[in-house]
């Protein structure tokens, strides 16, 4: 079942996406979409969680479908995130609204250095959005929270009016105990420094762009959409206290995360432009568009910030994990030009790398 | 194989296609470019600059790409003291007249309109708004990457009017020839442009004949002359006294053609070169010159910052008036405020760098920009900001010795 939605999903986004292969117990035959009735909290609202949320998401916080999970009582420090998901479009190479609906509140939790428990999630469905295609995301996303190792305990359904609604919004929310003795944050980098990224940047952007603006490579661009909190829990097991900052470079990439950690630190952060993992096709689409792939989003990628004696070891650990083996040692941290980033470029000259203003716009010529 | 990355309209055509790129080619593509990246190679050519260099000289590229790649690169901080590097007008972006910007906004905002543009020009201001605050009111804007794809968009909504806002130099001017060509061919009445096209060669005339002209030496921009070839240059060569050498974007065919510059300059020669042997002929592309020549005629352009050039722009020709969004939509009644601190028409000129005016980096960032020359990626004051040409070159080349001890992943 979940093997032939896959499927479909790796073909998009060549047309409407076949879910012919979706067996879960399809809700409500007599409505192929979503209609108002669906967030009206009567028969049709329960409906669609007793047949497609909990199958899905099934686990006991949520099978007692009370106005709020229960829990038992974590130990130890919580750390708690937020995000909201409105990506278009909704499936795309490499994911859908619903991996990253996981993934990005779980790594936002991991890179805090907690360990991601549970999640909720509350959708914003528009009127004439198809069951099939909502069934295909919340079983990513079942998908998705049963390799991060979360539970979706609680959530929420909202229709709105067609044309009030992009088909739909997911946000999530996460809680996870915060790891014992782990001492780090976006304020606590130091001169010296060494900084990796666990991978190739930029990957997610483009490959979002690729199907929004009808970009079409025959060796396709995928998203690197993935939950790092098992590669991260290595990092921290293997050398949590020589950990000074983590980041998930997101939207603005990897430029606004440095710029974000340079400015929350005090300090300055050089790179090696030669030394940036970026992909030979996200290069190129980059190129024609007129984009700098610093910027691209990320969805799947860590930033570490960690003391030089141990930037070695971190990184062998990261390139023995599947989601690590092209991490790279990209720069480091000085007490020079604090607050500002500055590459060293392939010529061997320096330009600076300010966080950006807005999106990316292609260039004309 | 991947052209060069500023032939967007070029490359965007085809990757759209079926015939799009195997990932066989993109390899080969990569290390085209890579190849011209050479940061090795590049240091050895801007050593051979220094050995031929004995006087100071000041040379001006013509091509907001060019300034954009130098800036990001760092070419300017491997030269040698001498040699000044003037960043010339060549963004199309920069030099659109501020009162087309107005008639686009207005064009915009009308109901019934789909306004498509390039991207980087839906940030530049006008008097009041940028279309970015257009399309948040509620106009329909759309970022296209080809104009064609404006065509397309006037066939699938016949009900509404399709504008293309087709600006820029010679490089930009065939595939919107073509979109006004096919427009024409499928008898659509919903389609039309919003043009303002610009030449180079009358720009350099202008910038030579200016009161105070310091440039002794140009950087043609490569792209142009690949749709224009370089035969329209030499009687400006010898008018001059000037070198003229076609140079490409990469960091190694930049210092090439600073190199080839350089040498006439010594030796007292003024010639046209070819340093992008690669990609322009001398002829250039004579279908699209053929194209060019029946879908537009030339005439007087205004250039925001310049003023009036004669005879420096392209419109469209009789045979295709009916197609000239300001015929078709009338807008009348713009009164057009340029901010009083804004120096982008010294800049655009190479009488000033972007960090020797007053606003730059104070009142004008590219989060708030007085004028075009912040906004675009290859404006020189926008290339300035974000590379960091708020510090002087000391400062800068001195930010990286921290990097030591990097070892390459």
């Amino acid at each position: 079942m979940a093997e032939s939605a896959k499927t479909a999903l790796l073909d998009l986004p060549k047309g409407t996406p076949d879910f012919s292969g979706w067996s879960c117990p399809l809700p409500l035959v007599g409505y192929p979409t979503i209609v108002m009735g669906h967030g009206g909290g009567g028969k049709l609202g329960n409906e669609l969680v007793e047949h497609m949320f909990l199958p899905a998401f099934r686990n006991p916080a949520l099978e007692n479908l009370g106005d709020a999970a229960v829990l038992d009582l974590l130990n130890g420090r919580l750390a708690m995130s937020t995000d909201s998901f409105v990506v278009q479009p909704l499936f795309f190479p490499g994911g859908s609204i619903g991996e990253l609906a996981v993934n990005g509140t779980v790594n936002d939790l991991a890179v805090s250095g907690a360990e991601p428990k549970f999640l909720s999630a509350g959708f914003i469905l528009e009127e004439g959005f198809p069951l099939a295609q909502l069934a295909a995301i919340v079983q990513a996303m079942a998908n998705a929270a049963h390799t991060a190792g979360v539970q979706i305990v609680t959530g929420d359904t909202k229709v709105v009016e067609r044309g009030h609604g992009d088909g739909c919004y997911i946000n999530t929310a996460g809680i996870g105990v915060l790891r014992p003795g782990i001492r780090l944050g976006p304020n606590r980098a130091k001169p010296g420094d060494a900084i990796l990224v666990s991978g190739t940047i930029g990957d997610h952007g483009m490959a979002i762009m690729s199907v929004r603006e009808g970009l079409e490579f025959e060796s396709q661009i995928r998203s690197d959409c993935v939950a790092l909190n098992g590669m991260i829990a290595e990092v921290l097991d293997a050398a949590g206290a020589s950990v000074h900052a983590m980041r998930d470079p997101t939207r603005g990439g990897l430029a606004s995360t440095l710029n974000e950690i340079a400015q929350a630190s005090g300090v300055g952060i050089v790179i090696d432009e030669a030394s940036l993992p970026v992909r030979v096709e996200v290069q190129s689409a980059c190129e024609l568009l007129g984009l700098d792939p610093v910027y691209v989003a990320n969805e799947g990628k860590a930033v570490f910030f960690v003391v030089p004696e141990a930037a070695e070891k971190v990184l062998a650990v990261l390139r023995a994990h599947p989601l690590g083996r092209e991490a790279a040692r990209i720069g480091q941290v000085t007490a020079e030009h604090p607050k500002m980033l500055v590459a060293r470029t392939a010529m061997g000259a320096n330009r600076v790398i300010a966080q950006q203003i807005g999106e990316q716009l292609p260039r004309i010529c | 194989m991947v052209s060069h990355p500023s032939d967007k309209n070029k490359n965007v055509a085809r990757v759209g296609h079926p015939e799009s790129l195997t990932a066989l080619e993109l390899r080969a593509g990569m290390k085209y470019l890579t190849e011209f990246r050479n940061g090795e190679i590049a240091q050895r050519m801007a050593r051979e600059i220094r050995v031929i260099t004995t006087r100071p000289w000041k040379i001006m590229e013509v091509c907001g790409g060019q300034t954009h790649s130098i800036i990001k690169n760092g070419i300017d901080q491997m030269l040698p003291s001498e040699i000044e590097m003037i960043h010339g007008p060549g963004c199309p972006v920069c030099v659109t007249p501020l009162e087309l910007i107005d008639k686009a906004l207005a064009i915009a905002a009308q109901p019934g309109v789909i306004f498509c543009s390039f991207g980087d020009m839906l940030r530049v201001p006008g008097t009041d708004a940028d279309l970015f605050q257009i399309k948040g009111a509620g106009g329909d804007v759309r970022v296209v990457y080809s104009p064609l794809d404006a065509v397309d968009l006037a066939m699938k909504n016949p009900e509404k009017q399709v504008v293309f806002f087709g600006v820029g130099f010679e490089t930009t001017a065939p595939a919107n020839a073509m979109s006004v060509h096919v427009a024409k061919r499928r008898g659509l009445k919903n389609f039309s442009l919003l043009v303002s096209h610009v030449l180079v060669p009358p720009a350099i005339e202008a910038i030579m004949g200016s009161p105070g002209n310091k440039v002794q030496g140009f950087l043609l921009a490569g792209h142009v002359c690949s749709v224009m070839g370089y035969w329209e240059y030499p009687p400006l060569a010898a008018k001059y006294g000037i070198p003229l050498v076609v140079t490409g974007f990469e960091p190694l065919d930049l210092l090439d053609g600073i190199r080839r510059a350089v040498v006439q300059l010594e030796a007292g020669r003024h010639e046209v070169e070819n340093a992008y042997e690669r990609i322009v002929t001398f002829d250039g592309n004579r279908a699209a010159q053929k194209l060019l020549a029946e879908v537009f005629e030339v005439t007087d352009r205004a250039w925001r910052g310049i003023g009036v050039i004669p005879n420096s722009g392209w419109r469209l020709s009789a045979a295709y008036r009916a197609f000239d969004a300001e015929d078709r939509f009338q807008i009348s009644g713009i009164h057009t405020q340029e901010s009083p601190l804004c120096r982008a028409g010294d800049v655009l000129r190479g009488a000033i760098k972007p960090a020797e005016c007053s606003a730059f980096g104070k009142e004008c960032t590219p989060r708030h920009p007085l004028g075009a020359t912040m906004v675009s990626s290859e404006g020189a004051c926008a290339a300035y900001f974000n590379y960091g040409r708020f510090l002087s070159i000391e400062e800068l080349a001195g930010a990286g010795t921290g990097l030591t001890g990097v070892v390459h992943g």
